[in-house]
């Protein structure tokens, strides 16, 4: 099937208007009449669910938590981007659109990046109705800061829990809704298969994750919302359940995933402490528009540092060493993500590590400190400033912009980041890759639409900082609502999809045979203990640098460790009654066979963009020697994979990318 | 360090259950209470038992979804935090630690640690909101400027992560300081008060007959909340909802 990514014709400013003022809509009293589920109650899910229920449709959604609150995005810190140009500093959706494209590495579809940017402001607006604490400044104004990887300040903010604010938002329009009876609403349920018939998404199968019963739901149509799949490296900063079951079925019953080797690697996490640890926790990249990162120049500092011999506060300004500063001086600390991750392992594998496991630097905020308490000295009008002083008015602001930061720092480390510098190491955080979608959001499957993380469609080979709540609500608010309505147009005159027909029968048949295959199998070893092996070969071989031989290394591993999985797995409890065991041994067996897809993608993917580094293409000589060379002439393409049963032998499809509104340019952040 | 563990465990809602003792050994200080309870839970699948249920989820204190009443404490003895957030280094080696789920007639067991807490989503749903639909053309949202106080205080309000410790501290299972919250946060911006008459009295309503308990202005909710969701909350609440009902 040759990919058909549906972009509309015209030039780029004018294609969403000129899409949406000829395309099918469905009338009021026919919206009655249709179904729609909704897989992932978080940004985007969640916004979709309430819009396409306030339209008039009839929306179930479903939640593994016990409350669509609950969703990954609700930890989501720093914020969300906006082309207002309420700052009055050159923003403009060409501007936050360009950035985002320079910022993906020229690997994202030019016309999708335009929409969002374009209904970008739109967010905002919407959001304050909906009554978001997004901060404000003294005039009662909203409030701006800048992330990583821009020139602006567009990026709105409620404290550092942006994502939580924002997720309330939506789940308190989506309650409006469930009150009036326009959302079914299915907290602690997961689907487990997508149901196909004549050709279309018509249902999903799902368990009751209380009663373990299987359900059969039909719809006209199904959205997954299910969020990204960064747990398949077991330690990320995703939460404990964020899973990839949803979007790898229906990869398996027809739709293409995307671009899997495209995954974040987030500068700013604080680094592990040992082998217990269940995940990693960020530490929002909003805290180097404040913090400087450093190492030490000189190795015998390192040492001292390390046996406990020396403090880092006891190294002066020239024994440390700014790398992100010196080797990046137009964006310093705010280059992004992938740059800053890639730079903080490069001196950590150099032996600058500043912790006992060699893998921390230092995030630094002794001057914002100093500068921040210099003026407010001057604005309260206190002459001769002591330095405790000056200090103690610094550590205010520093705490007023992000207290519940360094709170959370404290707690984890046991250290007081206002007096010492804060120790972080890169961890895996979001996939830019996902399920393939066209222009309108659907998927290969007629009928299965993906939005938010779960879908590849925006961020290219990197995303920028502030970016994914951005295009949570972009997909479910504005977008999605308005592109299913072509599609259901033509199903006015269906009539309700029955749940009793053969292909229903054999999706729960084959739900219910792996579910009493896991119960039944009384292995040796558990979930978990697979997780993990595969968690560590991801890290070694498919993490922050990548090559042909570790690849094709983990390939192989992978096979192995999924082979054992269904030999060994042990899975106590039983079918009928809440098993978070049963839950776990489903998502890792399909994390063990995405694991070795992605790494397929990477190996496949003989240059190095955004996330995406592999260590035969670098710049090898120039003003960029040691960066990431990417390769347009051969990889200007989207790798859309076929599912053909075993992840090996999965079939590449290309969608060619055309810039025809931007240049293709070496990204440099110098 | 060792530690001694007195869980509680329940099959089903419809099953009686009971205290059981469990033993962990070499736990690190640097762990979280949930990596412990990991570390019990592979130790319980390898000997072929059923690991305790838990409900847990970002680990990072946020979502909400961990729920544990630690020795009489919900979310255990540090302050501010929830209890994925609460390190070991909290406790010392040979103590003996009980852990209970949230108790109240609210908040039934689904299993072991798990509760019920679909009681908070109908209190939510009777009001918690702002009746404006996505449209996309919806005011400029600086058109109508909000003091940094106001916005700041109903952030303050807006931070609950609905975990439900709340009604776990207090004696007379109260949700006032949850719902204090939410009403609070809409009574503190412009864009609230349209629906403010209706929101407090339907949501007071709700929180009623879901068999919550009154305050008694003890305050043990405010000392466990662990995003400091203020006690003033409670009061604002019951403000609006004597002015709503003076308006009828």
């Amino acid at each position: 099937m040759a990919l058909d990514s549906k972009v509309p014709k015209g030039p780029i400013k004018d294609k969403w208007t000129t899409y949406k003022d000829k395309i099918n809509l469905v009338n009021p009293a026919n919206k009655r009449h249709i179904d729609v589920i909704v897989v992932g109650t978080g940004l985007a899910g969640g916004s979709a669910a309430a819009t396409l229920a306030e339209l008039g449709y009839n929306v179930k959604a479903f939640a593994y938590q016990d409350s669509p609150r609950r969703a990954h995005s609700i930890a989501a810190q720093g914020g969300i981007n906006a082309a207002k140009n309420y700052q009055g500093d050159g923003d403009s959706t060409y501007r936050l659109f360009y950035d985002t494209v320079k910022g993906g590495d020229y690997r994202s579809r030019e016309a999708n990046v335009y929409r969002l940017a374009e209904v970008s402001a739109n967010i905002i607006d919407q959001c304050v109705a909906q009554g978001v604490p997004f901060a404000r400044d003294y005039g009662g104004l909203l409030d701006n800061r800048s992330f990583g990887g821009v020139l602006v300040s567009r990026t709105f903010y409620a404290k550092g829990q942006t994502g939580q604010q924002l997720l309330l938002g939506a789940y308190s329009a989506m309650n409006r809704q469930i009150a009036r009876g326009k959302i079914e609403m299915y907290n602690r349920h997961e689907m487990l298969d997508v149901v196909v018939v004549d050709g279309k998404a018509r249902g999903i199968i799902a368990r009751n994750l209380v009663t373990g019963e299987i359900e059969r739901h039909s719809a006209h149509a199904v959205v997954i919302a299910s969020g990204g799949y960064g747990n398949v490296y077991f330690l990320s900063t995703n939460a404990m359940g964020s899973n990839a079951t949803a979007a790898w079925k229906i990869h398996k019953k027809g739709a293409y995933f995307a671009n899997p080797c495209y995954t974040q690697i987030h500068p700013t996490c604080i680094p592990r402490s040992g082998d217990y640890q269940s995940k990693l926790t960020l530490m929002s990249e909003s805290l180097r528009n404040d913090g400087r990162i450093w190492v030490p120049k000189h190795m015998d500092d390192v040492m001292a540092i390390r046996e406990g011999r020396k403090k880092p506060t006891d190294l002066s300004e020239d024994e440390r060493d700014y790398y992100l500063e010196r080797r990046y001086p137009a964006f310093g600390n705010l280059v992004p993500r992938d740059v800053a991750s890639r730079a903080a392992k490069e001196r950590c594998d150099a032996g600058y590590g500043v912790n006992a496991t060699g893998e921390a630097v230092y995030l630094d905020f002794a001057s914002a400190i100093e500068r921040y308490g210099k003026e407010q000295a001057k604005i309260h009008n206190i002459k001769d400033a002591s330095k405790a002083k000056i200090t103690e008015l610094g550590e205010k602001i520093v705490e007023a912009k992000y207290g519940n930061l360094f709170q959370m720092y404290e707690k984890i480390v046991d250290e007081n980041p206002y007096k010492t510098p804060m120790m972080i190491y890169p961890a895996t955080h979001y996939t830019m890759g996902g399920v393939w979608v066209d222009y309108n959001l659907m998927t290969t499957i007629p009928g299965c639409y993906c939005i938010g993380e779960a879908n590849f469609s925006d961020h290219g080979a990197n995303r920028l900082g502030a970016s994914a709540l951005m295009q949570g609500l972009a997909d479910g608010y504005f977008v999605l609502p308005y592109t299913i309505g072509d599609y259901l147009a033509d199903d006015i005159r269906t009539g309700k999809i029955s749940t009793e027909t053969k292909e229903f029968d054999e999706a729960e048949k084959a739900v219910k045979d792996r579910i009493d295959f896991f119960i039944n199998n009384n292995g040796t070893k558990s979930v978990d203990h697979f997780h993990k092996r595969l968690g560590k070969v991801m890290w070694d071989k498919v993490g922050m640098a990548r090559n042909e031989q570790g690849l094709k290394e983990a390939m192989a591993e992978i096979k192995q460790i999924r082979e054992e999985f269904w030999k060994e797995v042990k899975v106590p409890g039983g079918a009928s009654e809440m098993n978070p065991e049963l839950e776990k041994a489903g998502r890792v067996a399909d994390f063990l066979e995405l694991g070795e897809l992605f790494a397929k993608d990477a190996l496949m993917r003989e240059e190095s963009c955004g996330g995406h580094f592999r260590e035969e293409s670098v710049e090898e000589s120039g003003e960029q020697k040691g960066e990431a060379k990417r390769n347009d002439q051969d990889f200007a393409f989207v790798a859309a994979w076929e599912y053909k049963g075993e992840p090996a032998d999965a079939v590449l499809h290309k969608e060619q990318l055309e810039f025809k509104d931007i240049e293709l340019k070496q990204r440099s952040y110098k | 360090m060792n530690l001694t563990l007195k869980i509680w465990r329940q099959k089903d809602s419809n099953t009686k259950g009971q205290m059981v003792d469990y033993k962990v050994n070499d736990i690190s200080e640097h762990m979280s209470f949930l990596e412990m309870m990991d570390v019990l839970n592979e130790q319980l699948v390898n000997s072929g038992e059923e690991p305790v249920a838990f409900d847990h989820d970002c680990r990072e204190g946020i979502c909400g979804m961990c729920s544990l009443y630690i020795n009489g404490e919900a979310h255990g003895p540090d302050r501010g935090v929830t209890t994925c957030q609460l390190h070991m280094r909290m406790f010392n080696d040979g103590d003996t630690i009980t852990i209970e789920p949230w108790r109240a007639t609210a908040f039934p067991v689904i299993k072991d640690l798990v509760v019920d807490r679909t009681a908070f989503e109908r209190i939510q749903q009777a009001g918690g909101y702002i009746s404006v639909n996505t449209s996309g053309n919806t005011q400029d949202a600086n058109a109508i400027p909000i003091s940094k106080e106001a916005a700041d205080e109903a952030m303050d309000a807006a931070t609950c992560i609905g975990c439900g410790a709340c009604v776990a501290s207090c004696k007379n299972s109260s949700a006032m300081l949850f719902v204090g919250a939410k009403v609070s946060q809409y009574a503190l911006l412009p864009q609230g008060q349209v629906e403010a008459t209706e929101r407090v009295l339907n949501m007071v309503k709700q929180m009623d007959e879901e068999g919550f308990g009154n305050c008694t202005n003890t305050g043990a909710c405010e000392v466990e909340c662990p995003k400091g969701i203020s006690l003033e909350n409670i009061a604002r609440m019951n403000r609006e909802y004597l002015k709503a009902s003076l308006k009828g």
